[in-house]
């Protein structure tokens, strides 16, 4: 079975700097992979390099069998990747419901429209509340955004990236910032994405991350440390040394 | 009858009027006011929807009028020489965008900076095609369907039309679909290429919509001052169209016109009083830039805001007060 | 001597000016990462002040001057005078702008431009006001007149003392960033000023300085530049170009850069005025279009604009 993502050899450095060393990886369709490591591990980078953000200097990374080593981040978006943000960065000016219609106006050809009324597209709004709905801010979409509280915009950002009916939704520490019950919130809000949507995880908070991850990527110092189920990972002799330096 | 419509009428009514008001001299200053609003509204689609300031816009302006003075002034008809000057126009925007685009914040606007000093430069050295410093006379102005336009009403006329085009253009692309995408731009670049635009092709084709009526506005000044020069491409030139955006407010439609308003009756009054318009010209840039970036028309509205804020406030108290005794 | 001859003596004396003008220009864009608009205002205003500490100004101050006797001083230590005060007064100008009007947009390098865009027309016009609109011109001080045959080439003094002061100057600004604490904090900031902050420096006090710095300097050029150049308004607006030109061709915050390009800019300058003048400022400002579109950083800079 194609994997929906596959990254072989994957090598990228900032000046002397080896941030992303040699990483292979597969991830299969439908999966939930989390990827944990210490501080400086590379996790972001791996991700900014899969998103098109970054370019890698070797090696290829493949979106369910396609190379995508080349395209453009906008080009993988189209190809059904989307990703969240360690920092959220959201449109501050506009309201939860803007947000999200920029999300899905992103992949229409709409966007390109100079002559239509935005605010007349009945279809497009109402699939932006219907977004909203399913992470629980349905009450909330014509609040402007700067007066929502961290853990909303967290979900807002979710409510996004579901908007644009990924095949491949890349999470930046989701849970980062977020009390006790927001963690409790969206932990349930990703429990229920559907298995079309594969997920690949970066995250910190061990209880809940490892929850959701069928399978768990361990790196350190840009390589793959140790890969395998929550299980092998965490019997894993190691992971003990990535974390404590015995 | 809401508030905003009776407002919307009595301008549309006044400006209907003011023939029959004012006197030619005040005609002449509305119909430069108008083009000069033109001219800011083409600059802020940059400096307040895309979020790329830009500081050779002049060069556009000029580069439109100088096309069409040159034509007529060698024989040609006034609608080829429009035209041409319009192709023109696209021409030097898609220029200015191919080089420009290639940077963001300063490094754009030292690109933009540079153009609009070739650009100058070449209006004021290359005497041989643009007559340097003596500039180039337009004969006649254009007569559109027969109809005149030597005369201050009739010329007022056609600016308020060509400015009713401007605005009507301006508030169909804000509120469209792409207006939103260029908006999403300015504010998260890096975040819209996640989701899907093509943002340097966004800006490219904002560049086009902002130098195509920047432009208009050069070829509308040179038909009214039947005379082009040099110091319409100056970076002072630009700077001045660009406090007039920062002045009234660059994330508006009605700020750009309300700064052009303002910029250019102050710098005629001030000519009339003070001789030195330039030292007002700064003084006033950087007191903007300083204290309300925002500009005036938001800045205002702010204040207007909280005013009525706090005399809600202080009717309230004094009764809250008697009711605790 | 021949035209070409006279060209080249005429770009050396001219490179090293733009030296002086563009060295402060280049330390203040590649530590506080903004292109001071202002700094041709600061080199034009040096110039007048040089004029008139030497008394020959229409202003009041050139008529205190001569009140003061400063033409009783011998020509050539008055001239010295002259360049120093005016690179003092400029320094303290550059100071209080940077304090009271810069630091208030810490972080917003765009608004911070723009201010300098309208300090740059304030300035302009104030000068207008004092000097009036005509040129004022300056003769070398005695001991800098005459000339230099030097093989087939004779260079005028004064042209030569240009240069020379310039590698001078040069001299010093390099032994500054390279061997005191001062300097060293100035070239760290220049690479990375989030680290230079990290480090215990104070980001703020050293902007505060380098302005001055570059204030200071370029207020020095105005009056070894008035030897050459025309006085007049709009020098400011002449000046600010080339000194742009030159950076962005060397490279921001580079001292060897400057200096390169100075020379360069000068040639192109010159010799393409000569050619053609039609084109002159296209064939100055293309360089630096191309090397800001294909190599942002310049020919010896660390980071771009």
């Amino acid at each position: 079975m194609t994997p929906a993502l596959e990254l072989r050899r994957l090598a990228k450095s900032f000046g002397g700097l080896r941030v992303t060393a040699e990483v292979d990886l597969a991830v299969a369709p439908g999966e939930r992979r989390l990827i944990i490591g210490p501080n400086g591990a590379g996790k972001t980078t791996l991700f900014n390099l899969i998103a098109g953000e970054l370019r890698p200097d070797a090696g290829s990374i493949l979106l369910f069998g396609a190379p995508v080593t080349r395209a453009p981040s906008r080009r993988r978006a189209h190809l059904g990747l989307a990703r969240t943000y360690q920092i959220i960065t959201l449109f501050p000016r506009e309201t939860l419901l803007c947000n999200v219609v920029l999300a899905l106006l992103g992949l229409s050809p709409l966007r390109w429209n100079p002559f239509l009324r935005l605010d007349r597209q009945e279809a497009l709004f109402a699939a932006a509340r219907a977004a909203l709905a399913k992470v629980g801010l349905a009450e909330l979409a014509d609040r402007p955004l700067g007066q929502t509280s961290y853990g909303e915009r967290r979900r807002v950002e979710i409510a996004m990236a579901l908007a644009q009916r990924p095949k491949l939704l890349l999470l930046d520490e989701p849970f980062a910032g977020l009390s006790l019950d927001e963690r409790k919130e969206v932990q349930k809000l990703l429990q229920s994405i559907p298995r079309d949507v594969t997920l690949v995880m970066i995250e910190h908070d061990m209880d809940v991350a490892l929850q959701l991850a069928d399978r768990i990527t361990l790196m350190h110092f840009g390589e793959v440390i140790v890969e395998g189920t929550r299980a092998e990972v965490v019997a894993h002799p190691k992971s003990r040394e990535v974390y404590l330096g015995t | 009858m809401s508030r905003r419509l009776l407002c919307r009428s009595a301008l549309a009514l006044l400006a209907a009027a003011l023939p029959w008001i004012a006197t030619n001299y005040y005609l002449n200053v509305a119909s430069q006011v108008l083009i000069y609003a033109i001219f800011a509204l083409g600059l802020n689609v940059l400096v307040g929807y895309a979020g790329l300031v830009s500081l050779g816009h002049a060069g556009i302006f000029g580069v439109a009028a100088y096309t069409a003075a040159w034509l007529v002034a060698a024989g040609s008809g006034h609608l080829p020489a429009a035209l041409a000057a319009l192709a023109a126009i696209v021409l030097i925007s898609a220029l200015y965008a191919l080089l420009s685009l290639r940077a963001t914040g300063i490094g754009f606007l030292m690109i933009t900076l540079a153009i609009g000093q070739i650009l100058w430069g070449l209006a004021y050295r290359w005497i041989d095609v643009t007559g340097g410093d003596n500039g180039i006379t337009v004969p006649s102005r254009p007569a559109p369907f027969g109809l005149s336009l030597m005369s201050a009403p009739s010329f007022y006329y056609f600016t308020v039309l060509a400015f009713l085009l401007a605005v009507l253009s301006m508030a169909v692309f804000v509120r469209s679909p792409f207006g939103a995408s260029l908006k999403g731009t300015r504010d998260q670049p890096r975040r819209m290429t996640a989701l899907g635009y093509n943002v340097w092709l966004i800006r490219f084709a904002a560049f086009l919509f902002s130098g195509f009526w920047s432009g208009v506005a050069g070829l509308l000044f040179g038909y009214y001052e039947q005379f082009v020069s040099p110091g319409m491409l100056t970076l002072g030139s630009s700077a001045e169209v660009l406090l007039m955006v920062i002045a009234g407010g660059s994330g508006t439609l009605a700020g750009p016109v309300v700064g052009a308003a303002l910029v250019f009756i102050m710098k005629n009054v001030a000519s009339a009083y003070i001789v030195r318009w330039n030292l007002v010209l700064g003084v006033i840039f950087v007191t903007i830039v300083i204290f309300m970036p925002e500009g005036l028309v938001p800045g205002s509205a702010r204040l207007g805001r909280w005013a009525h804020a706090e005399w809600q406030r202080r009717r309230a108290a004094p009764a809250a007060l008697r009711s605790e005794r | 001597m021949n035209q070409g001859l006279l060209l080249a003596v005429n770009s050396i004396a001219m490179g090293g000016l733009l030296f002086l003008l563009a060295s402060g220009f280049s330390l203040v864009f590649g530590l506080m990462r903004i292109p001071n608009l202002t700094h041709g205002s600061f080199f034009m205003l040096g110039a007048y002040l040089g004029i008139s500490v030497l008394g020959k100004g229409p202003d009041p101050l050139s008529r205190l001057s001569l009140w003061f006797g400063i033409g009783r001083l011998p020509p050539d230590l008055a001239f010295c005078l002259a360049a120093l005060l005016a690179a003092a007064v400029m320094a303290v100008i550059g100071g209080a702008i940077e304090r009271l009007l810069l630091r208030r947009l810490a972080g917003q390098e765009l608004a911070q431009v723009l201010v300098t865009l309208g300090l740059s027309f304030i300035i302009a016009d104030l000068c207008l006001m004092t000097w009036q609109g005509d040129p004022i011109p300056l003769s070398a001080p005695p001991a800098l007149r005459g000339s230099l045959p030097l093989g087939r080439v004779v260079f005028p003094v004064y042209r030569l003392a240009i240069v020379v002061i310039a590698v001078v100057v040069a001299a010093a600004l390099w032994l500054m960033l390279d061997r005191t604490r001062l300097g060293a904090m100035i070239r760290a900031g220049v690479d990375d000023p989030v680290m230079a902050r990290v480090t215990g420096i104070r980001v703020s006090r050293l902007f505060t300085l380098v302005f001055c710095l570059g204030a200071g300097l370029a207020g020095f050029a105005g009056v070894i530049g008035a030897l050459i150049l025309s006085v007049e308004p709009g020098l400011d607006a002449d000046m600010l170009p080339l000194a742009l030109i030159v950076v962005i061709l060397g490279g921001t915050g580079s001292l060897p850069g400057a200096f390169v390009g100075s020379f360069v800019v000068a040639f192109l300058a010159n010799f393409g005025q000569a050619w053609r003048p039609e084109f002159a400022y296209f064939m100055l400002f293309l360089p630096m279009l191309l090397i800001l579109l294909l190599r942002p950083q310049g020919l010896f800079g660390r980071h771009a604009p």
